[in-house]
């Protein structure tokens, strides 16, 4: 089994001045290919026994009260680049709240912090790739980098398939944001499809009426190949 | 015209931010009850055979300063080269909010086919706009007939991908984002 080596063009490099927290955290040198071994293959698994029955709903798994903000629904599946779905991945979310704030002490937006939402949930895809969580929509919020850049609304995701080397954390935006091509951050992506990728179309068919709404998120990690001639014996 | 090759792309990467552990550690930072425990905070239950390692290690920038909001993980087979069960041999590990080190207990890994000893690396932070993978190897392993390591042109950077003992059962793992010293990063 191998991994399909990543193609790095879509992906932002790792020196972008744009966004300038990259500038003294970006290696120089050229990133160095060879020859995976089993341990970048592999991976650990996680069972459906670490999660809690609320893990994944974001609205209430804080206190047990609501959070404050649009209820929605984000759901998809993990796919790999064969298009196969990646069941047992496991999939971790983080955001700021309604307002734009995140319980962080790092984080001290005007906006106030909503005493009963957290900010995280993670579940794991079922058989044919899939998740979802209920949360509420996040707020945009500034941050320091220009003298006036803003974060679009957001969520984070962290995904964790069968192999070590495929591990991604990634962002998902919302359809319609105004502040996606403003944002520094999404353009340190340089292929306007490829940013495309990380917005999620309003998706009314999961609508809840009168409940919550809805956005479609897919996810592809890198793809795993195995072929009978990947297993011939050496010298055929 | 010929039939499409109709494979998907890779989902483009983004930073993991400033607030990774909100997503990744929420109990280290401060917001419990959502998950009983962080998820992986040892890779080994205590009774794991083998011999059992320190790692104390931090990420530096490029101008020098430690960072204080990087999140490492690790993944590596047991003391028989073997791979888990489960998520055994993975580890995952904010750097102190303080002082920006990471601490590693574990069991020193066997090797893995004809690779020496080594634990797999995976650094995300602000500022990292996509997760370095990296390897680290252990001081006083024999490094001579790892298939990455003699096929390295500058044979003058592996030092960077190995473990310094500093006494016994503990090392020191140092990773150099960029400039002098900077640590191999790889793309396998």
């Amino acid at each position: 089994m191998t991994l399909l080596p990543r193609k790095r063009d879509g992906h932002p490099p790792a020196h972008t001045p744009g966004y300038k927290s990259s500038v003294a955290r970006s290696p120089s040198r050229a990133l160095i290919s060879g020859p995976a071994s089993p341990t970048e293959l592999s991976g650990p698994t996680f069972g459906h026994e670490l999660l809690g029955k609320l893990d994944n709903n974001l609205v209430v798994n804080f206190t047990g009260q609501p959070a404050i903000g649009e209820r929605i629904i984000v759901h998809g599946r993990v796919l790999d680049e064969m298009g196969r779905p990646v069941p047992g991945a496991l999939v971790e979310v983080w955001q700021a709240n309604a307002g734009g704030r995140y319980r962080h002490k790092k984080d001290g937006y005007l906006a106030p912090l909503d005493p009963n939402f957290g900010g995280c949930g993670r579940t794991i895809t079922a058989d044919d790739g899939s998740y979802e969580f209920l949360t509420v929509r996040p707020g945009a919020y500034p941050w320091p980098n220009g003298p006036n850049d803003w974060r679009p609304m957001h969520i984070h995701f962290s995904l964790f398939g069968p192999s070590f080397g495929q591990r991604l954390i990634t962002q998902m935006y919302f359809e319609g944001d105004p502040l996606i091509p403003r944002c520094p951050i999404i353009r340190t992506i340089a292929d306007p499809s490829a940013i495309e990728r990380l917005v999620a179309p309003l998706d009314m068919n999961r609508a809840m009426p009168m409940d919550c709404l809805a956005y479609k998120f897919d996810i592809v990690l890198r793809g795993r190949r195995q072929t009978m001639f990947e297993n011939q014996m050496e010298g055929m | 015209m010929v039939q499409p090759l109709d494979y998907l792309p890779e989902t483009p990467s983004q930073t993991a931010g400033p607030y990774v552990h909100i997503g990744c550690t929420p109990n280290f930072v401060g917001i419990h009850g959502i998950y009983a425990e962080d998820l992986a905070l040892k890779p080994f239950p205590a009774e794991a055979p083998g011999e059992r390692i320190t790692v104390t290690g931090s990420v530096i920038d490029g101008t020098g300063t430690v960072l204080r909001d990087v999140l490492v993980e690790t993944w590596q087979p047991g003391a028989d080269g073997r791979f888990g069960p489960g998520a055994q041999g993975f580890c995952r590990m904010p750097s102190s909010l303080e002082t920006g080190e990471w601490v590693l207990e574990t069991v020193k890994p066997g090797a893995v086919g004809p690779n020496a000893p080594y634990i797999a690396l995976w650094i995300v932070a602000r500022g990292i706009n996509i997760g370095l993978q990296t390897r680290m190897y252990f001081e006083g392993d024999d490094l001579s007939s790892d298939p990455l390591l003699t096929r390295l042109e500058h044979q003058n950077r592996i030092p960077t991908l190995v473990a310094k003992k500093t006494g016994d059962g503990t090392y020191r793992f140092d990773i150099r984002l960029q400039g002098e010293g900077e640590t191999i990063f790889l793309d396998m």
